[in-house]
């Protein structure tokens, strides 16, 4: 009597399955909060600068220092970045939104009395205490809500350490020296397509100063959001770290679902002067598009620090999980004697997400330091690559560069790329780059599921194992909400 | 309950290959039972197809478990069952401590039993006694998993895996492959401390010499994926003698 055996084939169709599960989360965190919006119309012209700037009550000098962008801008027209190994669709700039802030009953809410109910019921939904006493282990929150800021939190006490954060649109207005020296000066308007777009439109983000010999004693924050349909998010974040001070700084971001593609251009510029040090890191969730590669965010962002004094210390950590198009390169000039720049990241695509992201570290000074670490986990049918720039210059004697790239690629319908420039010109640096390519091996999965674990807890542990090196330089509650993150996004909707 | 397993005719194939011809064994609570026999008798198949291994098609036969049929369960439901396998070539899961691994599986079949979960302080006060009875050092729980190990370390790791488990039958294969006596003896002094009442074994070595150690009830002899021969531990020394072709040679059709 013949046996057939419709389990066996059952089991692989299923693991199959559970791996897809796995990996392709159900987004969590959407939700749309329905609020009456102060919106300009649609499309980019000197009028709309003007009117953001008139908004924000800006100073003439930033009028003017948009404006100059603006006509920049306008001259790059055909200078889209084009060699990233992404594909989407023409943007057009003239359909979107480039400012919108949700209405309050004042205009700058003085207390959180005054701040819009709806706006503090989305921040409970992100989990953001805004009440100064309830603050989360002892993390300052500035909550961006589109394009205005609501509120920033233990202002006061930083300010008794002569510290301060707060939005830039404040810092503007309250500390217009600090910005006119610093802003654009790590990233210049017209240093890309997206950076000059930013620089013309900016919306807000935080303006950090940390004074000499100061350490920032709590970690700082931002939450982003982007509520409107077809609202560009156009973040500006600044933060300078005078000698000998030290900050760590902690942005996250989630957003709600929507259908149509949302564009996200922010600049980020950080300097740190002589032995500073400057952390900077990243948990970002954006809404990544559906399973067929439908909305979700384009993530379009120029982040650079740079190291202007000597033994001064810039390190990015990211984990990225979301967008529909992530294209981003945080990078660091090394600028001064002994300065050390580095790199840690956890970039994660799945169904049809689109990753080109990696960073670029400028030796520029002698005996300077840079590390890369970065693990690429891809999966559906995404595609995930490492681009990095590793450029020693004459003057950098005695350079030290570690990279190391690890792709982990889950299914057979996805892509790891690693494209690594390196580019040396002294003859005393010395430039290690090690990458490696690997699946989930059937092996590793069955010795898990013959100790008793299902497919998918063990995916996440092979994952989080995979990861390890990088979620360990995260601050310990975004490591926490890290390593939830891997799993919402690979463990279907099981956290 | 008189019998852990019960294998009955059970026809295999692994990528289209009938492997498994036919196997009949009969495998009591309480008992250590040896398979042994020539390289491609079907020996390693055996231990796959009982763990529940994908690519390895049960054409004919059945295997009770306990009373209920294995060919049901997925791999990771059987071992949460009391199932545990030893690999021959145990696997490298880099990044995972090797203690938050065991950990989760520990767990995980304690939960599906509905027995208390081990907390951090239990863990860490039973895996002290066991690294110490085989001796490894406290440094292997926070290593990845099998990463760097040394052959005999990795056969260790697989019994102290076992012996944190505590499964009711446990499949052993081919762990003296690549180890020296005296790892052989304290990997044999380990299994032999995890006999109990309720609790069998199945042993899959190639050599006699494990068996001197790890005595076995019943050995049974497998060639060309049939069980040609079972005995008592004497078969092992007849083995030495005559080989497997004197065994083999012996059995006309079943």
């Amino acid at each position: 009597m013949n046996t057939s055996n419709p389990l066996a084939e059952d089991r692989k169709k299923n693991d199959d399955a559970t791996i897809r599960a796995v990996t392709e989360g159900e987004y969590k965190f959407g939700f749309i909060t329905d609020m009456d919006e102060d919106r300009a119309p649609k499309g980019l012209s000197p009028d709309i600068v003007r009117f953001i700037s008139a908004k924000k009550e800006e100073p003439g000098w930033m009028l003017e220092w948009r404006l100059a962008a603006y006509e920049k801008w306008l001259a790059m027209a055909d200078h889209e970045p084009a060699w990233a190994r992404v594909k989407f669709p023409p943007i057009d700039y003239q359909d979107l939104y480039y400012y919108s802030a949700p209405k309050s009953k004042a205009d700058a809410p003085k207390s959180l009395d005054e701040v819009d109910p709806e706006l503090l019921a989305t921040y409970d939904k992100l989990g953001i205490p805004l009440r100064e006493r309830e603050v989360l282990a002892g993390v300052a929150v500035d909550a961006v809500f589109d394009s205005i800021s609501v509120a920033t939190t233990y202002k006061a006490k930083l300010g008794e350490l002569g510290i301060i954060f707060c939005s830039m649109s404040e810092a503007v207005r309250e500390h217009p020296d600090l910005v006119r020296k610093y802003l654009g000066s790590v990233v210049p308007a017209a240093d890309n397509f997206y950076a000059c777009l930013n620089s013309a439109v900016f919306s807000d983000g935080s303006f950090v100063y940390i004074p000499e010999g100061v350490r920032c004693p709590m970690e700082l924050s931002t939450y982003f959001r982007i509520n409107a349909a077809q609202t560009g998010q156009f973040e500006r974040t600044l933060i300078i770290a005078d000698k000998g001070a030290y900050v760590s700084y902690l942005e996250g971001c989630t957003a709600p679902m929507r259908d149509e593609n949302q564009l996200h251009a922010a600049v980020v510029e950080l300097v740190a002067l002589e032995d500073a040090e400057i952390k900077y890191s990243t948990v970002q969730n954006w809404y990544p598009g559906d399973k067929d590669g439908k909305g979700g965010i384009y993530n379009f962002v120029t982040k650079r620090g740079a190291c202007r004094g000597r033994n001064a210390k810039i390190s990015w950590t990211q984990v990225e999980t979301g967008s529909a198009i992530t294209w981003k390169y945080p990078s660091v000039l090394l600028e001064a004697e002994g300065s050390v720049g580095e790199f840690y990241s956890v970039a994660v695509t799945n169904n049809r997400q689109q990753a080109d992201t990696g960073t670029k570290m400028f030796h520029l000074a002698p005996n300077t330091r840079s590390t890369i670490i970065s693990k690429g986990i891809s999966a559906g049918r995404s595609q995930n690559t490492y681009r990095g720039l590793v450029r020693v210059a004459p003057k950098a004697a005695n350079a030290r560069n570690y990279t190391q790239c690890d792709s982990l690629l889950i299914g057979d319908a996805c892509g790891g790329h690693t494209t690594p420039y390196i580019e040396v010109r002294n003859r005393t640096a010395r430039v290690e780059h090690e990458a490696t390519a690997s699946k989930i091996s059937d092996d590793q999965l069955f010795y898990c599921r013959a100790r008793g674990l299902g497919t998918e807890d063990a995916v996440s542990l092979i994952v989080n194992g995979f990861c390890k090196e990088v979620m360990q330089k995260l601050p310990m509650e975004f490591a926490v909400e890290a390593q939830k993150l891997l799993g919402v996004s690979l463990e279907g909707s099981v956290g | 309950m008189a019998n852990i397993l019960e294998i009955k005719n059970l026809h295999a194939t692994v990528h289209g290959k009938e492997i498994l011809k036919g196997v009949d064994l009969v495998l009591p609570a309480g008992e250590v039972h040896a398979i042994m026999g020539p390289n491609g008798s079907g020996k390693s198949t055996l231990s796959y197809v009982l763990a529940g291994r994908d690519g390895y098609e049960v054409t004919q036969g059945e295997i009770i478990y306990k009373g209920n049929d294995l060919l049901a369960m997925e791999a990771d439901e059987r071992a949460r069952a009391g199932i545990f396998l030893a690999f021959q070539y145990p696997v490298e899961i880099p990044g995972v401590a090797n203690s938050v691994f065991l950990k989760a599986a520990v767990n995980a079949g304690r939960r599906a039993r509905k027995e208390p979960e081990l907390d951090a302080m239990d863990f860490l006060k039973r895996s002290r006694a066991l690294l110490k009875d085989l001796k490894m050092d406290e440094k292997f729980l926070n290593r990845p998993v099998n990463v760097g190990f040394s052959g005999g370390e990795k056969k260790r790791n697989e019994i102290f895996h076992m012996a944190m488990m505590e499964p009711s039958l446990a499949i052993l294969d081919e762990t003296d492959s690549g180890l020296d006596i005296d790892a052989l003896r304290i990997v044999a002094e380990g299994v032999n401390a995890q006999r109990a009442p309720d609790r069998s074994m199945l042993g899959i070595t190639h050599y006699q010499r494990l068996l001197n150690y790890i005595v076995p009830d019943r050995i049974h002899v497998l060639a060309d994926g049939r069980v040609v021969r079972s005995g008592g531990k004497e078969l092992a020394l007849e083995l030495e003698r005559e080989g497997y072709a004197g065994i083999a040679g012996d059995k006309s059709a079943a």
